[in-house]
């Protein structure tokens, strides 16, 4: 056992995150980007070690009998609790499924939980349950157990939800972040940041010509497609919330051991929310997405899965954005509009709009 | 997008390249003066299309690299007052102070909010009365009239309970600062837009006269800097100085008239320390005799408050476009976005967290 004074002791053991650093823990240790990274391996992954969770997948992977089932869980503070495109309820829903999608599983049964807020209006409590269920019945799962708690006023945001899915993985599927191939094409399926511009022109009252809505959306569909279309040459989905498109893919560079190479011009992105992330001095690859999927696919397979995915609701915007290469290990690479070159590096926490 | 792509067009980045690399003798060494500069320059890769014999050095157009370590720790004691909602920009909030920032402040339960505009901070006076709301007022001059109209607002509406803490600084005096310093390397600036934009160019002829130096004002997109490049370079090499202007659309030579006589009627120019550079006179802004009800540093007291830089930090140098980023021991190593030593590694503008954030230098 380490002496470090640093660390603080709890029952024998001695927290891997030094408490010179941060004694308390900061908002940017849930931002998705770099704290998250080191609270999640540092901590959670170094106490709970497991083959399961070792993969740090969207989800973990079971095997039952001769099957598997995809496992995983979210849970949903958002602020606010209704926004343009969606509300707290139906990306409840959409968060965990495709965190199953993301495993190649298709959703098959939902928990969830309610920590409440005593005081809050039962109104909004009967439309969040409402839109809940909506979603589960558009993404073919149930609500089959739950659990509900109220805190004291001033001690919660009105409502926070946790939901956990299950979902069964189709024989011959088989998706890890460890599986990018040097060669592979990167596919994005739409838009991007649309989700994190949506909701922060609420949050902080941004106004634009016309209203942004978020792109929170079940995923299962377009991945089913997806897989139909390029089979195992299918390497590696993720759903790049949180964090955004340069997180997701620096994970997997990390955990693949690969470098990425991006193609700046032809990642989809609106003018609108271009426009936005031009005034806030936000890098949209940064920004959250909640109904878009990332994909990494055999070369020979990519225009397949590319027509596949555009074939889809979900998916009439999607571009190959990059492909995977034989350098700089574990980091992403972009070639920008102009013709230079960059590293885009995980943030340490989320973006804050710049000064001037 | 219109506006945005017309200046990011790689074939047009060709011909300004082209165009340098034909014109170009010997070396010369650029500052871009200011942070957003420097951060197009990196991530959009443009510093690498250029010939070796164009050096860029960084300036200290920083406005959060600037603001001395004693203001940052003045704003952690006054947010740390129950009675004070304290509102700043978003990137000033991680900024380091002498032991804490403003985001560790708040997670201990100050009320720290995060505003996009000091209007904003009025407003939230008027809706809490029973608090006072202390605005942090840094940057250089494209920032001062808006927190000018915040204070020149609360003062016309009678809101007592806004104040500002203010750090304001003046690009002109700096220019000549690094001139006149023995060590200086700056043969050519690449003024900023963006301050030009209200202030005009006019205070920046008698520089270019005085240092026999090219002043050219440009923009902040890719294709702006090459150009702005180009014309520096041209003018350098035909032996010619003072000041031009490439980013027309934007600015002319008088400015923005009523932001600068909303300024007159605000602030008063005085002497101003700078993080890492010291103090230049005449510097900055700070707010007039008549208005300093509105002055956080007095309504607060927290003038006493002193503050030692981390000396292994060498943010100076790197604002003085003396050293690079990846040129620091600590750079990468003790100094990360994650455990910042300084200003410049925290800030969007700031040189070091431009060199980390878009992997120069390892």
């Amino acid at each position: 056992m380490s002496d470090d004074s640093s660390g603080v002791r709890f029952t024998g053991a001695v927290c891997p995150i030094p408490l010179s650093d941060y004694p308390t823990v900061q908002l940017a240790h849930g931002g998705g980007g770099r704290l998250s990274q080191i609270l999640i391996e540092g901590m959670f992954a170094k106490t709970f070690d497991n083959p399961e969770l070792e993969m740090l997948h969207d989800g973990a992977i079971l095997r039952v009998g001769q099957g598997r089932l995809a496992f995983s869980t979210d849970s949903f503070v958002i602020s606010p609790l209704f926004f343009p495109g969606g509300d707290i309820g139906s990306l409840a829903v959409h968060g965990t499924v495709n965190d199953l999608a993301m495993c190649g599983a298709k959703p098959m049964a939902l928990s969830a939980g309610f920590i409440l807020e005593e005081g809050m209006p039962m109104e909004d409590l009967w439309r969040i349950v409402q839109s809940l269920q909506r979603a589960a019945e558009e993404a073919g799962v149930s609500v089959v157990t739950g659990d509900t708690k109220v805190v004291d006023k001033g001690k919660g945001d009105g409502i926070y939800v946790n939901t956990t899915g299950l979902g069964i993985i189709p024989e011959g599927v088989d998706i890890t972040p460890l599986k990018a191939k040097v060669g592979d094409k990167v596919l994005v399926s739409g838009e991007i940041a649309v989700h994190g511009i949506a909701i922060m022109s609420v949050r902080e009252g941004l106004e634009f010509e016309t209203q942004l809505e978020s792109d929170s959306a079940t995923l299962y569909p377009l991945v089913e497609k997806i897989l139909a279309a390029g089979g195992d040459d299918v390497h590696v989905l993720r759903d790049p919330t949180r964090g955004g498109v340069a997180s997701a893919l620096n994970e997997i560079a990390g955990q693949s051991k690969i470098g990425f190479w991006l193609d700046e011009p032809s990642i989809p992105l609106s003018e609108q929310v271009r426009g936005a992330c031009e005034i806030l001095g936000f890098d949209p690859l940064y920004v959250a997405n909640e109904g878009k999927c990332l994909a990494v696919v055999a070369a020979e397979s990519a225009d397949k899965v590319l027509a596949a995915m555009r074939s889809d609701p979900l998916g009439k915007e999607a571009a190959i954005i990059g492909e995977v290469v034989d350098k700089h290990h574990g980091r992403v690479y972009l070639r920008s509009r102009v013709g230079g070159m960059r590293v885009v590096d995980m943030l340490s926490g989320e973006q804050l709009p710049r000064i001037c | 997008m219109k506006y945005i792509d017309e200046y990011r067009s790689e074939v047009d980045a060709r011909k300004f390249v082209e165009g340098i690399e034909s014109l170009v003798t010997r070396d010369w060494t650029l500052m871009e003066i200011c942070g957003g500069q420097t951060h197009t320059l990196i991530k959009s890769g443009v510093d690498r299309l250029l010939p070796d014999s164009v050096t860029l050095v960084h300036g200290p157009g920083c406005p959060v690299c600037v603001t001395p370590l004693e203001l940052i720790d003045k704003a952690l004691a006054i947010a740390r007052r129950p009675e004070v909602i304290f509102t700043s920009f978003g990137d000033m909030l991680r900024v380091p102070g002498s032991t804490s920032d403003l985001l560790s402040v708040k997670s201990e339960g100050a009320d720290v909010r995060m505003v996009y505009s000091p209007l904003d901070a009025v407003k939230l006076a008027q809706q809490n009365p029973d608090k006072e709301v202390v605005f942090f007022a840094v940057g250089f001059e494209t920032t001062a009239p808006p927190n000018a109209m915040a204070v020149w607002q609360a003062h016309r509406q009678g809101i007592k309970n806004f104040s500002i803490l203010c750090s304001h600084v003046l690009v002109p005096p700096a220019m000549e600062a690094l001139l006149s310093a023995p060590d200086n390397q700056v043969q050519g600036f690449l003024a900023a837009g963006h301050v030009c934009a209200v202030m005009g160019y006019w205070e920046y002829e008698p520089i270019g006269e005085k240092y026999k130096i090219p002043l050219i004002v440009t923009g902040f997109e890719p294709l702006d800097l090459l150009h702005g490049i180009y014309m520096t370079i041209e003018a350098l090499e035909e032996n010619r100085w003072g000041v031009e202007n490439q980013y027309t659309r934007a600015v002319t030579r008088e400015g923005n008239q009523p932001a600068q006589k909303l300024l007159g009627q605000v602030f008063d120019v005085c002497d101003r320390k700078w993080r890492g550079i010291g103090e230049i006179p005449m510097s900055g802004y700070r707010l007039k005799e008549e208005l300093d009800t509105f002055d956080a540093e007095k309504r607060f007291d927290v003038g006493h408050i002193e503050a030692q830089e981390a000396p292994e930090c060498i943010a100076g140098e790197i604002l003085k476009g003396l050293q690079k980023p990846h040129e620091c021991t600590a750079f990468g190593t003790k100094c990360t976005p994650e455990h910042p030593l300084g200003a410049p590694m925290v800030s969007a503008e700031g040189a070091c967290a431009a060199y980390y954030q878009y992997g120069r230098g390892k």
